[in-house]
């Protein structure tokens, strides 16, 4: 079960090693991690999504919350998640494929952000679901590199961490 | 007040009444020594023979007093030395500061003479790292290092000083803040915003909860963990299990945290744990755990131990709650406060059936042999001739176990000993560390042949010093513990730890100014005990004991915990 972690610490340099130590010692793989300043410059929110069980989470979180640098800890709910992630894909598009692609992008909401006579490059930000559908669909036109930010979350709603 | 950066640090030391550093100098903290030259009237230093030493002797240092073990060492080499000291203390949360200098600035990541980044290689072995690059930062890095390692579940700190934020031609504000006044420090935002307002008041529905559970239990056992220990919650502690009169189990870490000939007492638990301990804690129907974390040492097999029992777990740090044994109930605190506000709401308990059907498990064995020197009469003698208030610093292997089984210990910081790490090699460093913190008591270091090995060259600390330990290696020409496993489970393929070879322990100690005694009966080990008990010198007594010695009781890991390999 995925499972997404956000987590405001302070932003100074190593924190960020501490954090993902605290995954790797248990050898289970962080799916993705996002890191960015917040409102506060002095503060950074991290989220990480992990692939693991409820217990396995719920104690990486308590011994996050022991970390000094770690100010705050929040495993969100699914159901009061708002998700989004960033990609960014180049694949071959010519004269015969460009009209193909530039409907698809329609229908998702992505953007081209460069053309060449041989490729076109497109951005779109969305949940992750909507991303792989993405990907599906631009996997016939052969994709030359994607690159993805990872996932960064808030919750629903008044509510902040 | 403008004052350079080393002089800051050495004040920052004197607001935390810190009066002794175990360490070693080099090159990128030369200023810092430099700094303590002019020190020498308020500040202690202990020059070890190897920063490996320095680290176990400010932890044996910080577990015997209760304050914070301050440790100095230079960068590179110097400084990855105190791992193996850094990971010992981190396991038994041992509050201790550790402060290295690495390269200057210009020089940093540059892979430059003696550059090691050790606050890379210390963050998975530490409670918090600091990387010092401005001397302004000293004052607050300093206070908050102290405060991390001294409160809540105490533990190891390291702050490594760039050569660059020691330079004496700097100057930065310092104002003198006694650490009474000051465990917060404003300038470092989430400690004092998150961690301290965290520090866990106990929750009142938690205590009635487990009020109420102690009144509904019939068989209740309580484990008496390093928590009692590192929170000197032993009077609260007594108190605790004389109101519920049942049957209290002793972690290693445990040790001195209930009083071991207590008549409630029922020794160790765990892979050696006594046959009371281990089947009281199978047959119980409520296991109180204060400040264990359950380790695979003691919860052998986390799916069945205390299987009939609700499980209720006690401690300071959140993180350790249902780590490796799920809890029916827990209530976060300092086992001090806990305790106390349990105390006031318990009534006296009478449950006598369940107290003698697991006392009468503690039966005592008749000595078949007198005149052989067993592990078991080493200690006795030991224990007969030296006062009883003596600290034992024990290594790690059997003579740990038999020295945990044998000796009774009766208050914190009495057993200094590497229960989670298992450090070789602890042992002669943390007794040098006692027996600065504590030079009225009688330290006594109880060690094997392959561990002595490891860090004999201390002996030359204490000799210098004036620091007279009592050094006693139970040699057995092997490495026991390795051997014994090899001898019940790997079929007497003994691989590796036959110990034939030097050197001769006797002259060794003599070598380093010390008085050597070897020892191979009774009547050899009371005439010496009496003259390394003299005190004017340290002594060293090589007691010749049998090499298939074993331990027991002993359960195999993983087993049921009534299992017992040995009995």
């Amino acid at each position: 079960m995925t499972q997404t972690i956000s987590i405001l610490v302070e932003n100074s340099a190593g924190v960020l090693n501490r954090i993902t130590g605290l995954f790797s010692r248990r050898a289970f793989n962080i799916e993705s991690l996002a890191v960015g300043v917040t409102d506060d410059p002095t503060i950074s929110r991290i989220t990480i999504v992990v692939d693991s069980g409820n217990s396995v989470v719920e104690q990486v979180e308590k011994q996050l919350n022991k970390l000094v640098e770690v100010i705050k800890v929040r495993t969100i709910e699914v159901s009061s998640l708002i998700g989004r992630e960033l990609m960014l894909v180049k694949i071959n598009a010519n004269a015969k494929t460009r009209q193909d692609i530039l409907t698809i992008c329609e229908i998702m909401g992505a953007k081209v952000c460069d053309i060449s006579p041989a490729s076109m490059t497109l951005e779109l930000s969305a949940t992750t679901e909507q991303l792989n559908t993405f990907e599906t669909l631009l996997r016939p036109f052969s994709i030359l590199e994607m690159a993805r930010t990872g996932l960064i979350a808030v919750q629903k709603g008044g509510g902040k961490i | 007040m403008k004052i350079r950066p080393t002089k800051a640090i050495l004040e920052c030391l004197l607001e935390q009444d810190v009066d002794t550093i175990f360490g070693y100098p080099g090159g990128t903290i030369l200023n810092l020594y430099d700094e303590l030259y002019h020190y020498q009237d308020k500040v202690t230093h202990y020059l070890t023979a190897h920063e490996q030493g320095a680290s176990h002797a400010a932890d044996g240092y910080a577990r015997s007093t209760g304050n914070v073990g301050v440790c100095f060492a230079t960068s590179g080499p110097g400084a990855t030395n105190l791992t193996t000291g850094i990971a010992t203390a981190y396991m038994d949360s041992s509050p201790v500061v550790f402060i290295t200098c690495n390269v200057g600035d210009n020089l940093l990541g540059k892979d430059s003479f003696q550059e090691v980044d050790i606050i890379g290689i210390a963050m998975p072995i530490t409670k918090a790292t600091y990387l010092v690059r401005d001397p302004q930062t000293i004052p607050d890095v300093m206070r908050q290092a102290f405060a991390v390692a001294a409160t809540g579940r105490p533990g190891p700190v390291l702050i490594d000083f760039l050569k660059s934020a020691t330079a004496p031609n700097i100057e930065i504000d310092y104002e003198y803040v006694h650490w009474t006044k000051n465990r917060q420090c404003s300038s470092i935002q989430s400690y004092s915003a998150h961690h301290e307002i965290k520090a866990p008041e106990p929750n009142k529905e938690d205590i009635d909860t487990l009020v109420q559970m102690i009144q509904e239990a019939e068989r209740p056992l309580i484990m008496c963990g390093g928590g009692v220990v590192r929170g000197r919650a032993h009077t609260q502690f007594l108190t605790f299990a004389e109101k519920l009169d049942c049957p209290v189990a002793i972690t290693i870490m445990g040790g001195g945290g209930f009083p071991g000939e207590h008549p409630l007492a029922t020794g160790m638990i765990g892979m050696h744990g006594s046959e009371a301990s281990n089947r009281a804690v199978a047959g119980c129907d409520l296991l109180i755990a204060v400040g264990c974390r359950f380790s695979d040492r003691v919860a052998l097999n986390p799916t069945t131990f205390a299987s009939q029992a609700k499980i209720v777990h006690i401690d300071i740090d959140r993180s350790e709650i249902d780590k490796n044994i799920i809890t029916d109930h827990h209530i976060i605190g300092s086992a001090k406060k806990v305790l106390s506000m349990l105390n006031e709401r318990l009534g006296q308990s009478d449950l006598l059936n369940w107290k003698t059907q697991i006392l009468s498990h503690l039966s005592v064995a008749e000595e078949t042999e007198p005149d052989r020197l067993t592990p078991k009469r080493v200690l006795q003698i030991i224990r007969e001739t030296a006062p009883r208030d003596s600290i034992v610093a024990t290594d790690v292997g059997q003579h740990q176990m038999w020295s945990i089984q044998h000796f009774n210990f009766s208050y914190p910081g009495q057993l200094l000993t590497s229960g989670g790490f298992g450090t070789m090699g602890f042992g002669l460093g943390a007794a040098i560390g006692a027996k600065v913190g504590n030079p009225d008591k009688v330290v006594i270091h109880t060690t094997g042949d392959g561990c002595f090995r490891m860090n004999c060259h201390e002996m030359c600390t204490s000799q210098h010093y004036n620091l007279p330990i009592i050094t006693v290696i139970f040699n057995n020409g092997t490495l026991g513990m390795v051997r014994q496993w090899q001898n019940l489970i790997y079929d007497k393929r003994f691989s590796h730890t036959t110990l034939d070879r030097g050197p001769d322990f006797v002259k060794l100690a003599e070598a380093y100014g010390l008085k050597g005694i070897r020892v191979t009966t009774p009547e050899e080990l009371q005439l010496a005990m009496v003259e390394a008990l003299k005190g004017d010198c340290g002594c060293v007594l090589d007691v010749v004991i049998d090499t298939d010695e074993m331990v027991t009781p002993m359960v195999a890991a993983g087993s049921e915990i009534t299992d017992f390999l040995l009995t």
